[in-house]
């Protein structure tokens, strides 16, 4: 929106708040406005990251093959880790540019450190029998 | 101009053009402590990622933990986990106003980082005790002392960091000098040292128990 010239002929770069309501629509703007999380969602939350921490305990006491315990253990840390960042740290409940601005810089840039991973493995699977 | 842009220059009360709009909605230092968390997340991310390569590259890895440094860990863990609520219901007090109980509930989350850390000590000592130094250990490849005390020693950093923030926090609360939007703030990191936990315990713990 263009506000025009003021009448000293220079533009204008910042306009200080008029009244003291204006003040206080604009310090409105950066409050969080949103209710609180009940706290019937919190100890859900809660027992959910209890029960799958007990579940990847169970999984530890099945001695199942590495890469098996690896990928399991991995996908149930990967719930966890979205369930504390979606409820606890209230991420769902922001407005939606701010998870896209943060989370695919993120999931990107983890992604690219696992390009050298495959590495890892040459040196037991290619050494000379 | 877009219905959205309408919204934001409403919602700010000002133009988008001269930097009134408040594309998040949030309070700046709330988006700033998301912005350093998204940059935590990246340091331990590539420890992480570093400590399982050489875990896969490297033939026979120790497995030292005993049922009692699981049972110990998973304590931990719960300990964490239940710090976290009481952070969320501290943060909850704030945003109704109840200072007082924000303040003690706070206290509450920073006492479960206590007790975390003496638990995580504890399990630091019997590996001393064993001979685990950064360079070697009588199990096997010394990477293994490096790795552990290297990850576990920067989130007990970030744990023990936390508490004195939330002690900061929960008298400054106390005493009405900070608003519920800093506990908010202080509340998002205390989620984050959680989250960490949440890949390290499986990645360290879980995947070298020695059991049965």
């Amino acid at each position: 929106m263009w506000h025009g010239r003021p009448a000293h002929g220079r533009m204008r770069k910042m306009r200080m708040p008029r009244s003291k309501e204006e003040i206080n629509r604009m310090s409105a703007a950066v409050e969080q406005v949103h209710a609180p999380m009940s706290k019937q969602v919190t100890f859900t939350v809660w027992f959910c990251l209890l029960g799958l921490t007990c579940v990847e305990v169970f999984l530890a006491y099945e001695q199942l093959e590495l890469r098996v315990m690896l990928v399991l253990l991995m996908t149930l840390s990967i719930v966890k880790a979205s369930l504390i960042i979606a409820y606890f740290m209230h991420l769902r409940y922001e407005r939606q540019s701010l998870a896209w601005t943060l989370m695919p810089a993120l999931i990107f840039v983890v992604g690219m450190l696992f390009a050298i991973f495959p590495d890892s493995v040459r040196v037991l699977l290619m050494k000379p029998k | 101009m877009s219905s959205q842009a309408h919204e934001l220059t409403a919602i700010a009360g000002e133009s988008v053009w001269s930097g009134g709009a408040s594309p998040y909605a949030v309070p700046s230092k709330k988006l700033g402590m998301w912005l350093f968390i998204v940059s935590d997340a990246i340091t331990f991310s590539a420890i992480l990622i570093a400590y399982s390569y050489v875990r896969v590259a490297t033939q026979v890895w120790p497995r030292p933990f005993e049922s009692a440094s699981i049972i110990n860990a998973t304590v931990m863990t719960f300990v964490l986990l239940t710090s976290s609520v009481t952070m969320v219901l501290a943060v909850r007090a704030a945003k109704l106003g109840i200072r007082k109980r924000a303040a003690g509930w706070l206290f509450a989350t920073l006492m479960g980082g206590v007790l975390f850390d003496i638990l995580h000590l504890r399990e630091w000592f019997w590996l001393f005790h064993q001979g685990v130094t950064l360079w070697s250990n009588p199990w096997g490849t010394p990477l293994f002392g490096a790795t552990f005390l290297g990850l576990t020693g920067l989130h007990m950093t970030h744990v023990t960091m936390g508490v004195f923030y939330l002690a900061v926090v929960a008298i400054g609360t106390a005493r009405g000098k900070f608003s519920s939007d800093d506990v908010e703030v202080s509340g998002l990191y205390w989620h984050f040292v959680d989250l960490v936990w949440m890949f390290i315990f499986p990645l360290v713990y879980l995947l070298s128990a020695r059991i049965g």
